[in-house]
């Protein structure tokens, strides 16, 4: 099977475990503001590959990604599920660890259809990294052009399936960089027993200049980067509010 | 035994010069990590204080804070110099105080005139006057055989870089000989080959005979040097100081007679190891203090200066010298030659600072200890400093005692040299071959007339056909230009000292090396998978390319254009074979460029691949700046497709990359959770 693929990074070090070879797919629903891949948005165009074509050059790097593994991102790599699915199907007998970094906006809890690919998916999964743009369901609207909630619904049904997660957030000065949402983040993510880390991510603007080459307006230009010591403060609210659903679990267990 | 040996392990480099042999019997190999490092002492500190002070009024002046404009320096042409002669634990510089820059007129008068002009100083009349007229020099030596066409080839750039005008460097000497069997024995062994050569007077011998005299004389100099400072090294060194300043003191006596374009010290690390740990176990010494040997030895390496002209340091980007050392490496037994003076050598980096020399290579291996490959990462991320090099690849040719010079080129301690040949630009070739041998820059006729390419759009196989003749030509030229270079150098500024440190059967490695590899690549690449029409001047000359549709670029790990970059190397390489070399020197390539490519791009006009006249060409091996789109990992594996033994002298791969692309900071990445534990 082909899938439309934006670009392939041989030495990924910040995408999972290890070092990955790491693959970009095209075509994103959401519209994130601060996106530094506006170049990927667009579905079906550019290359072209297959599953087979992308293991066999995968091979070319394999003593160096003994470690790592596969990542798939994008893009919205969900928007190819079925090329996603073969891929790491055929990476899993090749046992090559996968990786999936979404933001889990395809998902329909409701949708048996829908559930049926996911699952078939999933259970070729070693790992997902769900990007969760913002907790609050309006905020994440305005942020991305979508609710939330079913990534939220497909946060806990990872959590069902037993796969192990990585939640990432970027703290965005005035969007996300906000004590309550980044507790009620950490008080939802508090309750997942599948999370494996917590990955935050200070907002920078090095994707200025692709929305520059694209003529497209950047939206947040009159954002700065978040300081690295802020991304640190922010982790630890996040964690505040983990901890506190941690405790509140562990109660409720008790009594 | 003699008394200096004793507690060292015995066997033939007792009766023989053979210092691998002697670090074979007795090194001590260190897998621990480097909580046994001392920090500086306050005589460190004090003495380092007033290097930076003095760098700090040399850049105010300009970059220069004194020069000799009268004395010749030779070994022994200066009294002693000192930062302060109480703290210094390790002594001697080239003239007779720090930062003062010698005066070296052998390689050529006028650059050396120059060299003092530029920076506001003005040669001794005398001195010009003498080697303008009674002393001939390198330089004008060359000049006097030179053919008209090798002339042309070199003010055209497409020669570029050659050492005529200045000293060719890239010698190691094995300094070590002096701390291991002092000078005494030295000069001994070197009057015992000259006594045993052929006694029938070829111009071969004659030469032979010759040249052992002075390094015989020199050998006698160098230890006038040890007593200037006060030091008897005719005998071999008792402890770690002692060997440690007699090594400094060979090294000191080469630059003070050779301004050579990478005057590097070798492999010297683990060798003064073995010292180390006798005074350790002899309770001789302490750590602190073998550390303190160590910064005061290293200090002096960063203070080797000597008098170049600014275009000079253009091209080399700074005021380089080229102490390279070579650390590490495995041994041909599997026994890494990782010590604790390995960790002590690179310890410098953080007691004095962070420096550019001396050139610290660590010899890598996959077999080298963690501890040490830990160490290696952390001084890296910490200082930039440090340089890698293939162990795993070089030993199999070089054995487990070969250093690097300059930045690529191994080659085995005492037994190896090389003549240093800088580089053909390939890139230009092309496009001679496209305009039939005229510069597309200067529209003169540089190489042969051959017929011009004079179809709008360029055919692959035309154009490969008239390159590979360009290519013939260009490696003939260039060889038999090299050939009078090293001739006139050997004539006119032998380098006795270093060859006095030499075995007396040396291999003579013929270096060659090549720019604009990647352009040439990707340009052919453009021709044969994109389409390139040629855009011409009102004489008809080829001056801009215009690229239709997108080629495979090299640095994707994308075979059809990289075999195109492999074959590149291996074609030229065939024709530099072909060609006869002065003293039967083996030839080698470099593909090596690492400042000098943006000289070079100013001086080569547009190429097919789409770059334009002017922008620079790729460091070294390097695939051209923001074409490589696939990742480092893709990007490194071209580059090392490229065959090493059609480029034994090296093949440079600049990387920079930034500390977070190299993975999550672990402060903001909060890594495994332990939910029970939160």
């Amino acid at each position: 099977m082909n899938g439309y693929i934006h670009s392939i990074e041989t030495f990924g070090t910040v995408d999972g475990p290890g070092v990955r070879y790491v693959i970009f797919t095209q075509g994103c629903p959401m519209r994130c503001k601060y996106c530094h891949n506006p170049d990927t948005w667009q579905p079906k165009i550019g290359n072209q590959k297959s599953v087979e074509e992308l293991l066999i050059d995968y091979e070319k790097y394999k003593p160096f990604l003994r470690d790592g593994g596969i990542t798939v991102t994008g893009g919205e790599p969900l928007m190819q599920i079925d090329f996603v699915t073969e891929l790491f199907e055929k990476a899993r007998e090749k046992e090559i660890h996968t990786c999936l970094d979404t933001s889990g906006i395809t998902f329909q809890p409701d949708n048996p259809a829908v559930l049926e690919k996911f699952d078939r998916l999933l259970s070729a999964t070693d790992l997902v990294m769900l990007d969760i743009k913002h907790i609050d369901n309006k905020e994440h609207l305005e942020l991305t052009g979508q609710y939330n909630d079913n990534i939220l619904a497909f946060a806990k049904y990872l959590e069902e399936k037993e796969v192990p997660v990585w939640i990432r957030h970027v703290v965005v000065p005035t969007i996300t960089d906000n004590e309550d949402y980044l507790y009620q983040l950490g008080y939802f993510i508090g309750s997942l027993k599948n999370l494996k880390a917590l990955d935050v991510l200070p907002y920078h603007d090095m994707g200025k200049v692709k929305y520059e080459s694209l003529k497209m307006e950047y939206p947040l230009k009159d954002i700065p980067p978040l300081p690295k010591e802020r991304a640190i403060e922010a982790r630890e609210i996040i964690l505040k509010g983990l901890r506190a659903r941690r405790e509140e679990l562990r109660n409720e267990q008790d009594k | 035994m003699k008394a200096e040996w004793s507690g060292f392990a015995g066997g033939k480099w007792e009766n023989e010069v053979d210092v691998r042999d002697f670090i074979q019997k007795n090194y001590t190999l260190y897998e621990g990590d480097d909580s046994f490092l001392a920090g500086p002492t306050k005589a460190t500190t004090t003495l380092w204080d007033q290097v930076m002070e003095l760098t700090k009024e040399e850049r105010a002046k300009g970059g220069v804070l004194d020069m000799d404009t009268k004395i010749i320096s030779t070994i022994t042409s200066h009294g002693a110099g000192y930062l302060n002669k109480d703290l210094e634990k390790i002594v001697g510089f080239q003239t007779d105080k720090p930062f003062k820059r010698s005066l070296q007129p052998y390689g050529g008068i006028r650059m050396a005139e120059k060299a003092c002009s530029d920076n506001g100083y003005t040669v001794d009349p005398e001195v010009s006057e003498f080697f303008s007229t009674h002393r001939k020099t390198h330089n004008a030596g060359v000049f006097d055989a030179y053919t008209a066409e090798m002339r042309a080839a070199r003010s055209n750039h497409i020669i570029t870089g050659l050492p005529d005008a200045y000293g060719r460097g890239r010698i190691i000497g094995d300094y070590r000989r002096v701390a291991l069997y002092g000078i005494d024995f030295l000069i001994q062994d070197k009057k015992k080959q000259k006594d045993t050569t052929s006694m029938t007077m070829t111009a071969e011998v004659i030469r032979d005979r010759e040249e052992l005299s002075e390094q015989i004389r020199a050998l006698d100099e160098l230890k006038k040097l040890g007593e200037i400072y006060g030091c008897d090294i005719s005998k071999p060194a008792t402890n770690v100081q002692e060997a440690i300043q007699a090594l400094y003191f060979g090294y000191l006596a080469a630059v003070k007679e050779q301004n050579g374009a990478a005057m590097s010290l070798g492999r010297t690390s683990t060798f003064i190891d073995i010292y180390a740990e006798r005074d350790l176990a002899n309770g001789t010494f302490t750590e602190e203090q073998i550390q303190e040997f160590v910064d005061h030895f290293i200090m002096k390496l960063r203070l080797v200066k000597f008098a170049r002209t600014p275009e000079y340091n253009q091209i080399f980007a700074g005021d380089p010298t080229w102490v390279t050392e070579s650390i590490g490496g495995v041994g041909v037994d599997g026994r890494p030659l990782v010590t604790k003076n390995s960790f002590r050598y690179l310890h410098t980096l953080t007691n004095l600072g962070t420096a550019p020399e001396p050139n610290m290579t660590v010899l890598w291996s996959t077999r080298l200890p963690h501890n040490f490959k830990a160490f290696c990462a952390k001084m890296s991320i910490q200082s930039s400093a440090i340089q890698y090099e293939n162990d795993d690849l070089m030993r199999a040719t070089h054995g487990d005692d070969y250093a690097i010079a300059c930045c690529v080129s191994s080659m085995r301690v005492g037994k190896e040299m090389q003549f240093f040949g800088a580089r053909a630009n390939l890139a230009k070739c092309l496009l001679y071959a496209i305009n039939g041998g005229v510069d597309e820059l200067t529209k003169k006729q540089v190489g042969p007339k051959y017929r011009p390419i004079t179809a709008e759009y360029l055919d692959y196989n035309e154009v490969m056909e008239k390159y590979k003749d360009m290519m013939s030509w260009l490696a003939g030229l260039y060889v038999n230009t090299l050939n009078v270079i090293h001739f006139m150098h050997d004539k006119y500024c032998y380098e006795r000292l270093q060859m006095s440190l030499h075995d007396r059967e040396v291999k003579r490695y013929f270096a060659t090396g090549i720019a604009g590899l990647s352009v040439v690549a990707d340009s052919l690449s453009a021709i044969k998978y994109a389409k390139v029409k040629a855009v011409r001047d009102e004489n008809g000359i080829v001056t801009e390319y215009e690229v239709e549709g997108d080629f495979p670029k090299y640095g994707n790990n994308d075979d059809r254009v990289d075999s195109i970059a492999t074959e590149l190397v291996h074609t030229f390489m065939d024709m530099i074979r072909q060609n006869h070399t002065y003293r039967n020197g083996v030839p080698t390539m470099s593909i090596l460029t690492i400042t000098s490519n943006v000289t070079y791009g100013k001086n080569t006009g547009s190429t097919p691949d789409g770059r334009r006249h002017g922008e620079p060409l790729a460091p070294g091996a390097n695939p051209m700046h923001g074409r490589d789109s696939h990742g480092a990992l893709a990007s490194l594996s071209s580059v090392a497709k490229l065959p090493f033994k059609d480029a034994q002298d090296g093949i440079s791969n600049t990387f920079s990359i930034i500390p977070g692309a190299l993975g999550k900071e672990d402060q903001v990445f909060a890594g495994d959770l332990d939910l029970d534990r939160l």
